[in-house]
């Protein structure tokens, strides 16, 4: 179990540039996940640091050791791939007893050791088995234990839950996290879901187009993105493009004068007010003007389960998109659309990002 | 209406296709049961003597040993030859591989008669160059035959290939496999069945190969095929039929046997 250091990775192909000079310290233990959309050069990341993609450019140093010329073989890294790699014609046991023999462990202890792993991941009973007689998520578990009983110094994962189901896949999130914290094992994971990021990861990497966009705690990154990019990706749907003005104000493209916190960032060029839709909050067309409130009427009222978003239109053109809690959940009763509202959100609600 | 009116006559066609490949086939294998003397029709009455004077003449026998050992031999060219060419082939990019891949199929393109006669005048060539005997030789003879297998021994390696997973290749190596124990302990397990496919359908491509061997055999070592044609020159009877019979059977075995470790469809 070891600290990585990326020292300014990049990985180049004839045409394109994959990893744009990526850095990156990861403290033993850590669980870091790497996020962004498909194309963003997490899979190369990961794989640079597995020793599978030959790094163009920069360091890979694991443990204060420099890995980046060390084939995969020598790495003692533990990978998992998305789509689990089993070798199909060995059972259960023997993928997990392989790397264990491939490092001349007795017979004895590699049935002591497999035993184990396999106990880890609540699959003892399955040993005997080949893997296309398992469940996606047992063969998932497998990989993990197989991947786990050489003892890494750090373990990967690409897209760990991707194939599964969405309740599996909650199931296996936990477990994922279970299993890294009490091994103390330092993880890199690969997503492009924000959810598993924000819930497994101790930090979170936002990647764009080869590079970091932002890298912090989970509720750094949610709560204070950096760029419109990260905003948008967080899931803040509400994004309004405007100026500052003075301190506290700023003015929305479509005229309105909002206040937003005082913020040291410099206000060069465009800005966005990045406003969650669970901020705002939506009355019937009645009480007085309090600030950051706004008239508006509701478009289009979309019922989703435990909450109902409203997307609403002021007189100005602005569109907005509110999320309260479903009535039967304590929120307000709902509203549908033609009915005149007004929305409100506190000033320290949203955060501005450049464009 | 008019799907159903399509479907029928599809099924119609392939029916007719079917019956036209094997028509010949069961025509032969009855014929070889014929008790008449000379080959004619209607049947006089049913025999096994036909099979039973076959297996007693010397140029079958003999013709058949040949065969079956040629068909042996171009086996193993073919799969010593084709395998690590189509894990060159599928798993490198490098300057050529285009042309290589066109080259190493082309056995299947040429009509066989063109290639044996082509192979005849270059093994004289070479002769002359060398000053030492090809055509006519055992040797010459299995290169021709190892030629003739391997573009199948390539495409069915090369489908199974591509149709495994390099990431079970790359879990080996993360786990701690040298690239030599990766290819045997992961990779080879898992192209197995095209390995076996390949196997043996290069021994059938080989051992109902006529046009090639005609040019090539030598005195006194004369293949199945050959042995055939020149018993046809002078006898009409039911022996040629029996066996043909025999060589459906076995082709028939090998090529379902085949088809079971891979479906053959994939490599065409
Ligand atoms: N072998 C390659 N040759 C050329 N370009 C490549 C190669 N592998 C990846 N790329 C390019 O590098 C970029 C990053 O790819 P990468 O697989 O790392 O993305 P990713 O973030 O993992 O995306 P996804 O979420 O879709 O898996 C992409 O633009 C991709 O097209
Ligand atoms: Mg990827």
């Amino acid at each position: 179990m070891s600290d990585v250091i990326l020292q300014s990775i990049v990985k180049r192909y004839d045409q394109t540039v994959a990893v744009d000079h990526v850095s990156l310290s990861i403290s033993q233990g850590d669980l870091v996940a790497l996020l962004g959309p498909s194309g963003c050069g997490k899979t190369t990341t990961l794989r640079m640091i597995g020793g599978f993609v030959d790094v163009t450019e920069g360091k890979v140093l694991v443990g204060g050791r420099d890995v980046t010329a060390l084939p995969p073989a020598r790495r003692n890294m533990g990978f998992g791939f998305q789509n689990y790699a089993l070798f199909p014609h060995m059972t259960v046991a023997q993928n997990v007893a392989f790397g264990l023999e491939m490092r001349r462990v007795s017979k004895a202890e590699t049935a002591a050791r497999v035993g184990q792993a396999l106990d880890r991941v609540k699959l003892a009973h399955l040993a005997e088995r080949l893997p296309k007689q398992l469940s996606g998520g047992q063969q998932q578990r497998v990989a993990l234990a197989r991947a786990l009983v050489i003892e890494p110094d750090v373990l990967l994962l690409d897209e760990p839950l991707s194939n599964l189901d969405a309740q599996l896949r909650q199931e296996m999130k936990i477990e994922i996290r279970e299993l890294q914290r009490s091994l103390g094992i330092t993880t890199i994971f690969v997503t492009h879901d924000q959810d598993e990021a924000l819930s497994v990861a101790d930090r979170v990497v936002v990647m764009r187009q080869g590079r970091i966009e932002q890298d912090g705690t989970p509720d750094e990154v949610f709560e204070t993105p950096r760029s419109h990019f990260v905003a948008e990706f967080m899931g803040v749907t509400n994004l309004l493009k405007g100026q500052r003005e003075g301190d506290a104000h700023f003015r929305v493209a479509s005229g309105e004068l909002i206040t937003v916190p005082p913020e040291a960032r410099g206000a060069i060029g465009g800005m966005a007010f990045a406003l969650r839709p669970e901020r705002i909050e939506v009355a019937e067309h009645s009480g007085a003007a309090a600030v950051n409130s706004l008239e508006a009427e509701i478009e289009n009222a979309t019922y989703r389960g435990h909450v109902i978003d409203y997307r609403v239109r002021t007189p100005s053109g602005l569109t907005l998109v509110a999320r309260r809690p479903a009535p039967a959940l304590g929120g307000p009763k709902a509203l549908g659309a033609g009915n005149k509202v007004r929305v409100s959100w506190a000033s320290d609600a949203g955060v501005l990002v450049p464009l | 209406m008019h799907a159903k009116w399509v479907n029928r006559l599809y099924a119609t066609m392939s029916a007719a296709v079917v019956a036209f490949i094997l028509l010949p086939l069961v025509g032969i294998v009855w014929v070889s049961f014929f008790s008449n003397r000379i080959l004619s029709f209607p049947p006089e009455g049913y025999t096994l003597d036909w099979y039973v004077r076959a297996w007693g003449m010397d140029v079958f026998r003999d013709g058949f040993v040949t065969s079956v050992q040629t068909a042996a031999c171009a086996t193993l060219i073919s799969l010593g030859l084709g395998v690590p060419a189509s894990l060159a082939l599928t798993r490198y990019r490098f300057i050529g591989r285009d042309a290589i891949q066109t080259l190493l199929l082309a056995p299947m393109i040429v009509p066989g008669i063109v290639g044996g006669a082509a192979l005849f005048i270059a093994f004289i060539e070479l002769e002359v160059l060398f000053d030492h005997q090809i055509a006519g030789t055992l040797g010459g003879l299995l290169i021709a035959h190892g030629l003739i297998a391997l573009p199948w021994t390539v495409r069915l390696v090369t489908a199974s290939l591509a149709g495994t997973d390099r990431s079970i290749e790359e879990a080996a190596a993360s786990l701690g496999a040298s690239s030599l124990t990766i290819f045997r302990r992961v990779t080879l397990p898992s192209i197995r069945p095209g390995i076996v496919a390949a196997a043996l359908f290069s021994f059938v491509i080989s051992f109902i190969d006529l046009e090639k061997s005609i040019f090539l055999v030598g005195a006194g070592r004369t293949t199945l095929q050959i042995a055939l044609v020149n018993y046809l020159e002078w006898n009409l009877d039911s022996t040629v039929a029996a066996v043909a019979t025999v060589q459906i059977v076995i082709i028939g075995t090998l090529l379902l046997a085949s088809d079971r470790y891979a479906k053959l469809g994939r490599a065409f």
